[in-house]
């Protein structure tokens, strides 16, 4: 069936493979936490069938008012969020450069002083009343996404004796495949913790780690309310069809 | 030097992280009233056709302790092998099965109530055995682990599986069948080890 609002059918090219040097591995001892929980022996590879071909879709009616905006989806009636208020906005590109529609992009993040809003987060960093600290919203035709929020602090964990992660927000997608499915991680610009910490240390090339970082937009700010951040994510790309052997009746 | 290929590259994945279910499922984790329900928390309702299976899933580390801070997301035909998705070409899907669903494993265990799905051809036109595609977060994975779980009742179509039959190794098939016992398949994930399950790159 053709995509809502198009003309041209859908495609169904299997999808670009992963590069997994680009990636960080499974095995990062730096992060503890991944010692045991990498697989020690290799991945079975094949090419995408219908099963990763195929994903879930998102329709823009299950979204609420307030999913993209943090600063007050969890406050009090006419209160807001404490912290440095701002909007990130960007595109969700395919590695072909296309604008990807549709995605569902969920975010979750800690509050201005670094603290989640989780029970097994004992950091002595107060909660925010009117923080709660998750947001979504889908991507327009262009591929194009914002939502409003407070700059999360960074924070200490067990890792290392004295270990901070930078300032971050989580962020999930669903493409149009369950193989395009990714979490990853967006920091903000100028942070000197991005370079000290263990989880972005995991990448291991240094122009995928710039990749996540956030660049600070001034012409995207609001002046007297919020500054502005740019994040473009990118997810897999799909090879052409055209001279793809294809069964009959499939 | 020849013609740039023009293309981007993949954003690199990061770890969900201990705290992954404050942003996938925010109700379960306590956070109420800024969505109505978690997504992918129901997946059938009265009126969806096949049999109706339940999962009991557990995802265990080197040392054979349950992840309690993992989250499951499995994806599925319907009882026809139709995918409830704009990128099935092949009919229209059971609009009463979504297909996909998602689970915290905070006790140790993750449950899905869930149908036994229809098979669904490889790309040769060979039909699959009946399979749930499982993709696996948690703090201390980098990037999602994708594996298969395949049901111990279907012997035969699980011996002429064109995914199953190409493991070199085929003494490590067992670790992606799931075990029956009544209307409950039982399958335990070993992210790492002697029983490491079998996780792919597709």
């Amino acid at each position: 069936m053709p995509e809502p609002g198009s003309n041209r059918t859908p495609e169904t090219g299997a999808f670009f493979q992963r590069d997994r040097q680009w990636h960080p591995p499974a095995f990062t001892p730096g992060y503890k936490s991944s010692v045991l929980r990498s697989p020690q022996k290799a991945l079975v590879a094949f090419d995408n069938t219908l099963s990763e071909l195929t994903g879930p879709v998102f329709g823009h009616a299950m979204l609420g008012e307030l999913d993209n905006d943090l600063i007050h989806n969890f406050a009090k009636p006419g209160e807001s969020a404490i912290g440095e208020r701002i909007i990130v906005h960007g595109r969700v590109l395919d590695e072909r450069g296309r604008g990807v529609p549709g995605v569902l992009l969920e975010f979750w993040q800690a509050n201005s002083g670094g603290r989640y809003r989780h029970k097994k987060d004992g950091y002595l960093a107060p909660l925010d009343p009117n923080f709660g600290g998750c947001g979504r919203t889908i991507t327009a035709e262009d591929g194009g996404y914002a939502f409003r929020t407070v700059r999360p602090g960074p924070y200490p964990w067990p890792n290392g004796p004295n270990d901070w992660r930078p300032a971050h927000i989580h962020f999930s997608l669903f493409g149009h495949g369950f193989a395009q499915r990714l979490i990853t991680q967006m920091y903000f610009e100028g942070d000197p913790l991005i370079w000290r910490c263990p989880i972005v240390g995991g990448i291991s090339n240094r122009a995928a780690i710039e990749a996540l970082i956030a660049a600070l937009d001034m012409q995207s700010t609001i002046p007297m309310d919020a500054l502005a951040y740019k994040f473009d994510i990118v997810l897999r790309g799909r090879r052409s069809t055209l001279f793809e052997n294809r069964p009959e009746g499939n | 030097m020849a013609q740039s290929l023009d293309r981007l590259r993949e954003s690199p994945s990061q770890t969900a992280g201990p705290y992954v279910h404050i942003g996938l499922t925010p109700n379960f984790c306590g956070i109420g009233g800024v969505y109505a329900s978690d997504l992918g928390a129901t997946m059938v309702n009265d009126k969806t056709k096949g049999e109706r299976i339940g999962l009991r899933i557990r995802v265990l580390d080197g040392t054979g302790t349950p992840l309690k801070d993992a989250l499951v997301e499995i994806w599925q035909a319907d009882t026809d092998g139709l995918y409830n998705s704009p990128a099935e070409r092949r009919g229209t899907a059971d609009p009463n099965f979504s297909g996909w669903g998602r689970c915290p494993t905070e006790t140790g265990l993750c449950t899905f109530d869930t149908i036994k799905p229809g098979r669904v051809p490889s790309r040769d036109g060979s039909l699959m055995a009946p399979h749930i595609t499982l993709w696996i977060v948690a703090r201390g994975i980098n990037l999602g682990l994708h594996t298969r779980l395949y049901f111990s009742d279907e012997e035969k179509a699980n011996a002429q599986d064109p995914i199953l039959t190409r493991i070199e190794h085929s003494v490590r098939v067992p670790t992606l069948i799931a075990k029956r016992t009544g209307d409950i398949y039982v399958f335990d994930v070993h992210l790492q080890g002697e029983k490491e399950t079998v996780f792919f790159d597709s």
